[in-house]
C-alpha cells in the first residue's frame, strides 16, 4: 500500500526528517509514537502533499506508484486521507456541502459521475449514524465554534464518507474526552478492512486501547528508532520517552 | 476644452433647458459656484489620496446625451432580481424609460425625481428633504446637485410595509463615445415604515462612461431601510457614489455595496445621526482584478448618545487591482454610550495588487465603545491545504475560502435571491462551477 523510502525532509534550512524507511501493507495498522518534534506530524503532512515541506531524498510510493510530485488533491483522489491534529474552520460552507464537494471533486478526478442527491443523503445518514453525529451538525458551518471533540468526530465523518485506502489519523485522541475517544475508535475500527491501511500517529498509548495496531513505531529526530508489535506501546507508557531518548545518546 | 470648464459653460445651457424660475435656481447656482471653486478633487486632497480622476476627466464626456435610447428587456433582464416581482425605476444614458420602469403612486411614490422636482404635488417634500443632507460643500456632490433633474423619487409614508424591493438601475448604452451621468436620487422612508431598495449602474457597451451619482436617504422614526449597490460594471465605467444618510430616533439603516467591478469606483458614503437608539450597518464586499480601482471612504456621525454603527468591509484583491478603505468614525461629545465598531479585512492574492487602509476615529465623548480592526493578508495556506487534502482542487478551494472570507457580509443580505444572485457573482468572478451553490 505505502512503501517509503529513505525519506529526507525539511522546512527552510531545517531538516525534520532524516531517512525515514516505512512499509505499510493493506489490512495493516501502524502505528507511529514518538515526543514531541520528533517529526511525526511532518511525516503525515508530507505524505499527504504538504507544499511547506521540502522533501530533500527518498522516495514514496502509493501501490507501487510515485506520488512524491502529485498535488495534494492529487494523492486525495487516489485514496490517501489525513485526519487533521486541527481541523480547519470555513465559515459559510455546511459539513454536508463540503463534503458533498470533497466527494464529487474525488469522484471527478476518477472518472464517474457525481453521486446522486438521494444516494448522498442515504451515505451520510449512515456515515453520521456509525459515528453518534447529530443531524442537526451537518447543517452547521465546517468545524465552525465545534468543540475539540466534534471536530476530530468530524473528521472521521468525513472519512467514512470518502473511504480512504490509507488513512493516516494525526494525534486524533487529542483533544478528546473517552466517550468521544471510544465513539471515534469505533468508527474508525468499523472502516477498517483488509483493502485499506492506518497509520495512528499519537504521543499516547490510550487511543491503541482502543485501535490495536499490528505494529508500533517510534520516531525520534526525525529517524524511526524502534519498531515492535502493540507491546512497544505499552512498554513506552511505562517507561517513558526518556528511554528512547537516553537509548539513542548510548 | 478640459471637463471642468465643459460643465461649468453647459451649466447656462442645463438651466435654459429646464425651469429656470424654480426655487432651485438659487441651490443650483450656488452649487455650480463651489464646484467651479473647488474643481475635481486631486490626489493632494487627504480625502483624495489614492484615487485619482486624472485617466478618467481625460476622456471628452458628453453632459447631455444627444439620444433617447431603448433596450429591449430581454437583454438586460439578467441584471434585474427577475425572480421575483418588484418595483423598477430604470434610466437608460440618464433619461427614465417608463418602458422597463415599474412605478407605482398606490400608497407610496416610486417614480421620477424629474416629476418631483417640478410638480407642486411634491413641492412640499422637496422643499423638506431635497439637498438637505448632501454635503454642500463637496464638490462632486455640488457638481451633482448644479445638474441634478433626473433620479430616482421613492417617498414612503408612515407606517408602510413596502411588500417588494424597489431596484433602481441605470444603463449606459455607448451611444456616446463617453458619457457623464449624473444621477440624483431621493429616498424618504416615514415612520415605522420599512423597505428595501436595490441600486445598479450597468454599461452594456466599451466606451467610457462617468457616473457621478447622489443619494439623499432620510429615515423616519423608527424606519428600517436595507438598501443595495450592486457594482459589476465593465473595465470602462467609472462611478463615484455620493451617498448621505439621516437617521431620525430608534431608525435601523443598512447599506451594503458589492463592488466586484468597474474602472474605478469611489464610494462616499456617510451617516449623521439625529436621535437615540440609531442603528447604522455599513458592509462591503470587494472583489477586483486586471487594473481596476475601488474606494470605500465612509464616515459615521454620531452626533446623539446611545447609538449603534457596524461596519464590515471585505476586499480581495487581484492582479494589479488597488483598493481604499478610509472609515472615519465622528463620536461627538453629546454621544455619549456610542458603540462604533469598524472591520476591514483584506486579502491580496497577487504581489500587484494594493490596498491602502486608514480607519480614523475621532472620539470626544468619555463612555463610549468604539474599536476599528484591519488585516491585510493571503489566503490561510493551511486552510487550502486541508480543502486539497479533502480532493478540492486549489483553484476551487481558493474560492471556499475567499466565499467564507466574505460570508459575514452576503449572511447580511436580507432578500434570498439577491442573496443568491450575489453568491453567483462571486463564483463566477472566482471562475468556479462547484457542486452546490455557494
Amino acid at each position: 500500500m505505502l512503501s517509503i523510502k529513505n525519506l529526507h525532509a525539511s522546512i527552510g534550512d531545517k531538516e525534520i526528517l532524516k531517512g525515514i524507511n516505512l512499509e505499510v501493507k493493506a489490512g495493516e495498522i501502524h502505528a507511529i509514537m514518538g515526543p514531541n518534534g520528533a517529526g511525526k506530524s511532518t511525516l503525515s503532512a508530507i505524505i499527504a502533499g504538504n507544499e511547506n515541506y521540502e522533501v530533500t531524498e527518498g522516495e514514496i510510493f502509493l501501490e507501487g506508484e510515485d506520488i512524491a510530485d502529485l498535488a495534494p488533491e492529487e494523492r486525495a483522489h487516489k485514496g490517501v486521507f489525513l485526519s487533521f491534529q486541527y481541523p480547519v474552520e470555513i465559515p459559510g460552507v455546511s459539513v454536508t456541502n463540503f463534503i458533498r464537494t470533497s466527494i464529487n471533486e474525488t469522484r471527478k478526478a476518477n472518472n464517474l459521475e457525481e453521486m446522486p442527491a438521494n444516494e448522498m443523503l442515504k451515505v451520510i445518514r449512515d456515515k453520521s449514524e456509525l459515528l453518534e453525529i447529530d443531524r442537526k451538525f451537518l447543517s452547521r458551518s465546517l468545524n465552525e465554534g465545534f468543540s475539540g471533540g466534534e471536530k476530530k468526530r468530524n473528521e472521521i465523518f468525513q472519512m467514512a464518507m470518502l473511504e480512504p485506502k490509507l488513512a493516516i489519523l494525526d494525534e486524533t485522541d487529542s483533544g478528546l474526552d473517552i466517550d468521544a475517544l471510544r465513539i471515534v475508535a469505533n468508527g474508525v475500527n468499523k472502516l477498517k478492512s483488509d483493502k485499506n491501511a492506518i497509520i495512528v500517529i499519537t504521543h499516547y498509548q490510550r487511543l491503541l486501547d482502543y485501535i490495536v495496531p499490528d505494529f508500533v513505531h517510534v520516531l525520534y529526530n526525525g529517524k524511526i528508532v524502534k519498531s515492535g508489535d502493540a507491546s512497544l506501546a505499552l512498554e513506552l507508557e511505562e517507561k517513558g520517552y526518556d528511554w528512547i531518548k537516553n537509548e539513542q545518546e548510548v | 476644452m478640459e471637463l471642468k470648464e465643459k460643465l461649468v459653460s453647459s451649466f447656462m445651457a442645463f438651466e435654459e433647458r429646464i425651469d429656470v424660475n424654480s426655487d432651485l435656481h438659487e441651490l443650483r447656482t450656488l452649487a455650480i459656484k463651489n464646484f467651479e471653486n473647488k474643481g475635481f478633487p486631486t490626489k493632494k486632497e487627504e480625502a483624495w489620496k489614492y484615487t485619482s480622476l486624472n485617466s478618467v476627466l481625460k476622456n471628452d464626456f458628453s453632459v447631455f446625451p444627444k439620444n433617447e435610447n431603448s433596450i429591449e428587456f430581454a437583454d438586460v433582464k439578467k441584471y434585474f432580481l427577475h425572480e421575483i416581482d418588484t418595483h423598477k425605476l430604470v434610466f437608460i444614458d440618464g433619461v427614465f424609460s417608463s418602458f422597463l420602469s415599474a412605478t407605482t403612486h398606490d400608497g407610496i411614490d416610486v417614480c421620477l425625481m424629474s416629476s418631483a422636482l417640478n410638480k407642486p404635488k411634491y413641492k412640499l417634500v422637496i422643499d423638506n428633504y431635497f439637498n438637505k443632507i448632501a454635503n454642500k460643500d463637496e464638490s462632486l456632490t455640488s457638481l451633482n446637485t448644479a445638474f441634478a433633474n433626473e433620479g430616482a423619487y421613492i417617498n414612503i409614508p408612515k407606517s408602510k410595509l413596502v411588500d417588494k424591493p424597489i431596484e433602481i438601475m441605470y444603463f449606459s448604452t455607448g451611444s456616446e463615445a463617453a458619457l457623464l451621468v449624473q444621477p440624483r436620487n431621493l429616498v424618504v422612508v416615514g415612520e415605522n415604515s420599512h423597505v428595501q431598495i436595490i441600486e445598479r449602474h450597468q454599461s452594456l457597451n466599451e466606451n467610457p462612461v462617468l457616473t457621478n451619482s447622489v443619494t439623499e436617504i432620510f429615515a423616519e422614526k423608527r424606519a428600517i431601510i436595507d438598501y443595495y449597490k450592486i457594482q459589476n460594471d465593465n473595465l470602462e465605467a467609472n462611478l463615484i457614489d455620493n451617498t448621505y444618510v439621516s437617521q431620525q430616533k430608534e431608525t435601523n439603516v443598512s447599506v451594503n455595496t458589492f463592488s466586484f467591478g468597474g474602472n474605478l469606483t469611489r464610494n462616499n458614503l456617510n451617516f449623521y445621526h439625529f436621535g437615540e437608539r440609531i442603528v447604522s450597518n455599513l458592509n462591503g464586499i470587494t472583489i477586483i482584478g486586471d487594473k481596476q480601482h475601488v474606494d470605500h471612504y465612509t464616515l459615521v456621525q454620531h452626533s446623539t448618545p446611545n447609538c449603534e454603527s457596524h461596519q464590515d468591509y471585505k476586499g480581495i484583491f487581484s492582479d494589479k487591482s488597488t483598493g481604499v478603505f478610509n472609515g472615519k468614525i465622528y463620536v461627538e461629545r453629546e454621544a455619549q454610550k456610542t458603540n462604533a465598531f469598524q472591520k476591514n479585512n483584506n486579502i491580496l492574492l497577487s504581489d500587484k495588487a494594493t490596498i491602502n487602509a486608514k480607519p480614523q476615529l475621532e472620539i470626544f465623548a468619555d463612555d463610549v465603545k468604539c474599536s476599528h480592526g484591519c488585516t491585510i493578508g493571503q489566503l490561510d495556506e493551511t486552510a487550502l491545504f486541508y480543502m486539497q487534502q479533502r480532493g478540492i482542487p486549489k483553484k476551487e478551494a481558493k474560492a471556499l475560502l475567499m466565499y467564507a472570507f466574505s460570508n459575514a457580509v452576503i449572511e447580511s443580505i436580507k432578500i434570498p435571491e439577491l442573496k443568491q444572485r450575489i453568491t453567483t457573482i462571486i463564483a463566477t468572478k472566482l471562475g468556479v462551477k462547484l457542486g452546490f451553490d455557494l
